[in-house]
């Protein structure tokens, strides 16, 4: 009886092995989540999948940390010479608890769509961008992310840090020299908790309120760059790198509003 | 489920952790280097104990009941004097989830001022994470917070012998507390101190930086390490590790100060240090995560 049970046992062990690695060849468009929050979003219109031409996801296979994943929504429409642009990108986490992770609105100042940022991934899950460009059509670019945990691991050791500068905010320029009309690369970083209200606190068993960003917007001058709205499946200290195109010297503006209704800006002047 | 769980529970419970006298009186036994897993059942961390006239002082207990059980069973296997004190270094899963096993001795159960509020915040993310690991549901009770807690220096008297507690600033984690044997000169620096498999950064890159530099300038025999060889020279054997932090500081903040993103320092940083350490792929990446993060506010 021993004997049996172990091997009953190993069998088991075998399958549970290769459960998880044979859902990965499951095809993006088979996840529950994202045909219902697809058709939410874009009804019936057609998505066009593998549009690596139009908009492209680099993100890592599987995560170091499930509460800090870098990623980037590369805009491979820009710089084509092309009329077309894309509007809008929609960031999605199939299995986080808040699948829309972000929205990207963006003005024609910014010149590409393309943002890189990190997010908490809370199970292995796609990860999907979904480009809208100017004319209405959807192309979509996923991956396949190994990661849990993220929504519900608790803040860093950082977070009283985080806390007490909380809306302090960082807008740097890469390159300060770079020439008008050319495109300038920009990091803007938050300091905020950005608590998703799923971190429970162990003695207490109560969770970590949520108190997070919800909106960002970037303008030069008048002009808006981009404007997301967010949420916590954006990570501690969210951190965004995007492009804008100064014709002229000017003030370049990012503001912020979190879900407690604190507004935080930031502005720098560019040449 | 899972036979390798079966197979650790039965070789565990059948042998007591093999152990390694340092010091007249001080043991410890060698974890393996690896990461946690149902064969190994958390066995992966410099665990042991101190023992005195009146009182035996456990330092850390591993990752699962069953390898406090063995380690428990070793100090049994050893001495007769009674178990007072179970000292947890810090917060990480492969150093107290062995806790559960030492209920039975009364013992009280210490650590630093800030490890009930990690234990606290983390407890069910690690519980779930270890459930995941080991194949196994893993209960509530295995996470044993400390009765005593050390906001400064805590002398604990094991009987004709001096156990000098020190709750450090934030350096590989929040909560990292340290331990030194008066009579031996032993120092137990648990996971401030990794040798041959690459250390985890947890806490504060810079805050570590200060603390391993003024911990060097410290003259001890020897010096126990929460990772690697159960004793090592001071303040030698901490060469490395302050190398390649500093490593990590420094090439993460020229990638900031030219704009690069936190993609490119992951790929970027600690190239050269590969070879020099175990688990370096597991682990450097998490630990070029957390520097970026850290110092994209300096």
């Amino acid at each position: 009886m021993r004997v049996k049970s172990k091997r009953w046992l190993w069998i088991t062990g075998v399958v549970c092995a290769f459960g998880m690695s044979g859902w990965v060849h499951a095809a993006p468009e088979a996840s529950a989540v994202w045909s219902a929050l697809r058709t939410q979003l874009f009804g019936e219109r057609p998505i066009h999948e593998g549009g690596q031409d139009i908009v492209a996801l680099d993100a890592p296979e599987r995560a170091a940390d499930a509460a800090i994943v870098p990623l980037t929504i590369q805009d491979r429409l820009a710089g084509r010479g092309t009329a077309r642009w894309i509007k809008k990108l929609y960031l999605v986490i199939d299995d986080n608890p808040a699948p829309l992770a972000a929205t990207f609105e963006f003005g024609k100042t910014a010149g590409r769509a393309d943002i890189a940022t990190r997010v908490r991934i809370n199970a292995y899950t796609f990860v999907r961008a979904v480009a809208e460009t100017d004319d209405g059509q959807l192309y979509m670019a996923s991956k396949y992310i190994k990661a849990s945990g993220g929504c519900s691991a608790p803040a860093s050791s950082d977070a009283r840090a985080a806390q007490a500068h909380v809306g302090e905010m960082r807008l740097q320029l890469r390159d300060p020299e770079a020439p008008l009309g050319r495109s300038h690369q920009v990091q803007l970083r938050i300091r905020h908790p950005n608590a998703s209200g799923l971190q429970m606190n162990q003695l207490t068993r109560l969770y970590v309120p949520a108190d997070f960003v919800k909106e960002v917007s970037v303008h030069y001058g008048d002009q808006l760059i981009w404007r997301a709205q967010t949420g916590i499946s954006i990570s501690e200290n969210p951190s965004f790198r995007f492009f804008f195109v100064p014709h002229s010297a000017g003030e370049l503006k990012a503001q912020v509003l979190d879900s407690k209704g604190g507004r935080y800006s930031s502005t720098i002047r560019v040449r | 489920m899972g036979l390798a769980w079966l197979y650790s529970t039965t070789l565990l419970a059948a042998a007591p952790l093999s152990l390694t006298q340092v010091a007249d009186g001080v043991y410890v036994h060698h974890g393996a280097y690896q990461e946690i897993s149902a064969l190994n059942a958390g066995d992966i961390a410099n665990i042991g104990f101190i023992v005195g006239h009146n009182c035996v002082a456990v330092i850390d207990t591993g990752g699962s009941l069953e390898v406090g059980q063995a380690l428990r069973a070793a100090i049994k296997a050893t001495t007769a004097t009674p178990i007072c004190y179970v000292i947890n270094t810090h917060v990480h899963p492969d150093h107290i989830f062995g806790n559960a096993a030492f209920v039975q001795d009364h013992p009280k159960f210490v650590g630093h001022v800030r490890l009930p509020a990690a234990m606290a915040a983390r407890g069910e993310y690690y519980l779930r994470s270890l459930s995941d690991t080991l194949h196994r549901p893993v209960p509530q009770d295995w996470l044993i917070p400390p009765s005593v807690v050390v906001a400064k220096r805590l002398t604990l008297d094991l009987g004709g012998r001096d156990l000098l507690l020190i709750a450090q600033p934030t350096a590989h984690t929040d909560n990292d507390l340290t331990v030194f044997d008066v009579n031996t000169d032993t120092l137990w620096l648990s996971d401030l101190l990794f040798v041959k498999r690459v250390p985890a950064l947890d806490g504060s890159l810079r805050g570590w930086i200060d603390l391993l530099r003024r911990l060097q300038s410290q003259r001890v025999a020897r010096v126990v390490p929460g990772h690697g060889p159960p004793s090592v020279v001071w303040p030698q054997a901490g060469d490395a590790e302050l190398r390649y932090l500093l490593v990590l500081r420094d090439e993460t903040r020229a990638i900031i100060s030219r704009g690069g993103t936190m993609e490119q320092a992951i790929a970027q940083v600690g190239r050269d240090e590969q070879r020099r350490w175990l688990l370096f792929d597991q682990y450097n990446t998490r630990n070029v995560t957390a520097a970026y993060a850290e110092l994209e506010w300096e």
